[in-house]
């Protein structure tokens, strides 16, 4: 096969790896996000605890498989953006530290303020990585100030325009609609009826800055040239706004998975619209086009490509069966006995 | 301070802080599913205890282990930008396939076995924390691949201005590559197993929960021994490689200034790298030809044999080089005087209070091997191929020297805080029965 093949199949990987980053680990950002504002007590606080905990850390997989497969497919786009956006970039890696890190620890020591302050910087440790991940998605979209050589002619304050903070302000909403559903599905009694509820206020935010963030778009980017080219792409963001709209739907009948899997769909939908438009880019320039890192100038060796294509043929789908099981196996209704009694690990 | 130095200075930072985590998460894994399995087998509940003791300190060790990984993996690209673009056809591939193979099966399996005691059937959970186990060390074999390349590059073809992948065969059995990794990894069985015997020993210095910490000590006595001795012999074969490969290193390691036939080994010395000599030094002849390659009359390349720029720093190469072999002999007498007692430790209380001093050695020991083999490569990133002063991104160094601080401060928290909760566990034992 002609080596432009795979750069595409590399491609078309890279967004699946992205959207399913986002719709796995968005739900437990989402519910990190929302724990001081939902949880009244030590056993709510434990509760959404435990909805996440079995799964954060395979979720958080998915964006280091992202930025690795970036390497592989595309060292020139990874060399470049990783450098381009170092500050955002060690924001978010702290960030996820500290989250990573209060997850385990914030159940070791019997002590009130010792969970309180762990709680703080789990909730910070959420907000932060949807926050970056947000305004670098949006600004990618936008383009970067990055010369022929692939050097970042801007600041941290570049990335903070209005559009990059919608951004940021779409991937929060997005999340916490996204934990809301999750943690009212898993969850009892008092705690659930609030996630409902709150599922509900948050999600017309959603609705609001995710229509706004894909109209202003057509203004401010370049991402709706490709559906004009081919109107077949315009399943992506259909997709987005059937997700958008069954959310409620489901919300209104208790059909807390449903609800879940319909703010799943919308993620996904308005990932796969995002990387479609960027097509065939990866790291857009905004100061000339022709600076821009696209698969074709930035990708691996034929051989490498190749290489990598067999190893995710074979080992995804492995990687989806198992992840699949793990949650058929662990995604019950916790009990009151269950969060009250304190397995000696969490 | 310039970008060069700060970078230098954060990777090094990263890397040897994510390692102060990972060798205890190999070995102390895989010492889980053993007692795990043992309790299956015979369906003794101390067997059951101990999985969930020291399984609990996996746990608490395990999650620095993962987080401080993920910096890792980004550094490549904040920091060594050009690296990443002359390399990243071969070193990015084998980073993408750690990941696709190993991180998921570990982060999805370690949570079926914290959250899984009465949720999956006892053999289902065995299994759970031997794919745990395996994984670990699965993520140790690639990673090092990664690094065997950048000590031994092989396999590729300058083409379009960068490396190339030319045959993946040569590149995952570089011999360099896996004597590397044998050598890193028993190491780390070696310091979780004085990790557990330690442990074993402070509590049975205290007569508490006697059975149940001379049934875990059984087990760790064989095992250190095992790998004690195994490392130690690898540990020969490996140097004599790096004899083979990297002679700059070797001649740092030794602080040999001059290319000699029959080279002695040099017991001690002071190396004085502005003078090029060693201010004092005890040497034994002919041995340095003899352990390199295998020969009393060989010849052993002197650092003033290469360029003065293509040589790495002598003193701490050669001292990390001392500090990590005197640790490992006292390792293998160590782990037989374990061995011998093992089955009744409490006959030889003074191995038990060795025991209990030398649990933070190990982590020494192979700090110090990475520093012979990281310092011990420089100035290249990738031996022979590329130096380290190429590759460092085109950034400020305000941003690098802000993140360096902040890695500084912020590690250095954390670690506090997870040897503390390490210790806390630790000493408080087992649940009772």
């Amino acid at each position: 096969m002609e080596h432009n093949v795979f750069q595409i199949i590399w491609f078309v990987l890279w967004g699946v790896l992205w959207a399913v980053y986002f719709v796995l680990d968005g739900f437990d950002l989402g519910a990190g996000i929302l724990l001081p504002c939902v949880a009244k007590n030590e056993t709510e606080r434990r509760s959404i605890y435990q909805a996440i905990g079995p799964f954060w850390d395979g979720n958080e997989v998915w964006l280091i498989t992202a930025g690795g497969a970036t390497f592989a497919a595309f060292p020139k786009t990874y060399a470049v953006m990783f450098s381009g956006l170092y500050t955002a970039l060690y924001l978010l890696l702290f960030a996820l530290i500290i989250r990573g890190v209060a997850i385990e620890f914030r159940g070791k020591v019997e002590s009130l303020s010792w969970r309180k302050f762990w709680d703080f910087l789990f909730w910070i440790g959420s907000l932060v990585p949807a926050l970056i991940l947000g305004v670098a998605f949006a600004n990618i979209f936008k383009g970067i100030p990055i010369d022929e050589n692939g050097l970042f002619k801007g600041s941290l304050l570049t990335l903070l325009n209005p559009y990059g903070l919608l951004g940021g302000v779409v991937f929060i909403l997005a999340f916490a609609v996204h934990g809301a559903t999750w943690l009212a599905f898993r969850t009892n009694g008092d705690l659930r009826v609030r996630l409902l509820r709150d599922a509900k206020i948050l999600w017309v935010f959603e609705l609001i800055v995710a229509v706004a963030f894909m109209l202003l778009s057509l203004k401010l980017t370049n991402l709706w040239g490709n559906y004009l080219k081919a109107p077949v792409l315009f399943v992506f963001p259909l997709l987005a706004v059937v997700g958008l709209m069954l959310i409620p739907i489901f919300l209104n009948r208790e059909a807390m998975l449903q609800a879940f899997l319909a703010s799943g769909l919308a993620i996904l939908g308005f990932t796969a619209w995002g990387v479609g438009g960027l097509f065939p880019n990866l790291f857009p320039s905004s100061l000339n086009p022709e600076w821009s890192l696209t698969i074709f100038n930035s990708s691996s060796s034929p051989l490498t490509l190749k290489i990598m294509t067999v190893v995710a043929l074979i080992f995804v789908p492995i990687v989806l069966a198992y992840t699949f099981w793990t949650y058929r196996t662990f995604s019950y209704r916790l009990t009151e006995k269950e969060v009250a009694y304190e397995e000696p690990h969490y | 301070m310039d970008v060069l130095w700060a970078s230098r200075l954060q990777f090094a930072a990263a890397a040897f802080f994510h390692f102060l985590f990972v060798p205890l998460t190999l070995g102390l894994s895989i010492l889980t599913a053993i007692y795990e399995t043992l309790y299956l087998k015979k369906g003794d509940e101390d067997y059951k205890r101990a999985a969930k003791f020291w399984g609990r300190l996996f746990l608490i060790n395990f999650a620095l282990g993962v987080v401080t990984g993920i910096t890792l993996e980004f550094q490549f690209g904040t920091n060594w930008r050009y690296y990443s673009e002359y390399v990243g056809d071969i070193f990015g591939s084998l980073l993408a396939i750690e990941a696709t193979l190993a991180f998921f099966l570990e982060s999805t399996f370690i949570a079926v076995w914290a959250f899984g005691w009465n949720r999956v059937s006892p053999k289902v959970h065995c299994l759970a924390i031997w794919l745990t186990a395996i994984a670990s060390n699965i993520s140790a074999l690639w990673i090092l691949i990664a690094n065997g390349w950048m000590q031994h590059p092989v396999g590729f073809v300058i083409r379009n201005g960068r490396a190339e992948l030319k045959s993946f065969a040569e590149v995952v059995f570089n011999k360099f590559a896996w004597l590397e990794f044998l050598h890193t990894v028993p190491a780390a069985y070696v310091l979780s197993g004085f990790f557990v015997l330690g442990v074993s020993a402070w509590h049975l210095l205290r007569k508490n929960e006697v059975e149940f910490f001379k049934k875990s000590f059984r087990v760790a006595a064989v095992w250190t021994a095992i790998f004690a001795l195994f490392v130690f012999i690898e540990g020969h074969l490996h140097g004599s490689e790096v004899a083979h490969t990297q002679p700059t290193k070797l001649a740092a390691m030794e602080a040999l200034w001059e290319t000699e036939k029959g080279a002695p080994f040099a017991l001690f010395a002071i190396p004085d790298e502005e003078n090029e000599r060693n201010l004092l030094e005890i040497k034994i002849p002919k041995v340095l030809s003899l352990l390199a390659f295998h020969s009393p009359e060989a010849e052993v390349k002197g650092l003033k044999a290469f360029p003065k720029e293509e040589r790495p720093p002598v003193e701490l190469t050669y001292w990390s080089f001392r500090i990590m072999v005197g640790l490992g002999i006292w390792f293998v007498i160590l782990a037989f005087w374990a061995f011998k007692n093992r089955e009744n430790p409490l006959l030889a209380p003074k191995m038990l209070k060795a025991l209990i001093f030398t649990i933070p050695l190990p982590y020494i020991a192979i700090e110090a091997g990475w520093t012979v083999a990281e310092v011990g490569r420089q100035p290249w990133i990738v031996y022979g191929m590329m130096k380290t002063a190429e590759a460092v991104s085109p950034i400020s160094s305000a941003q690098v020297t802000i993140t360096l601080l902040a890695f500084l401060v912020f590690y250095t928290v954390l670690g506090v805080i997870d040897f503390w909760l390490l210790a806390h566990y630790a000493r408080k034992g087992p649940e009772p029965r």
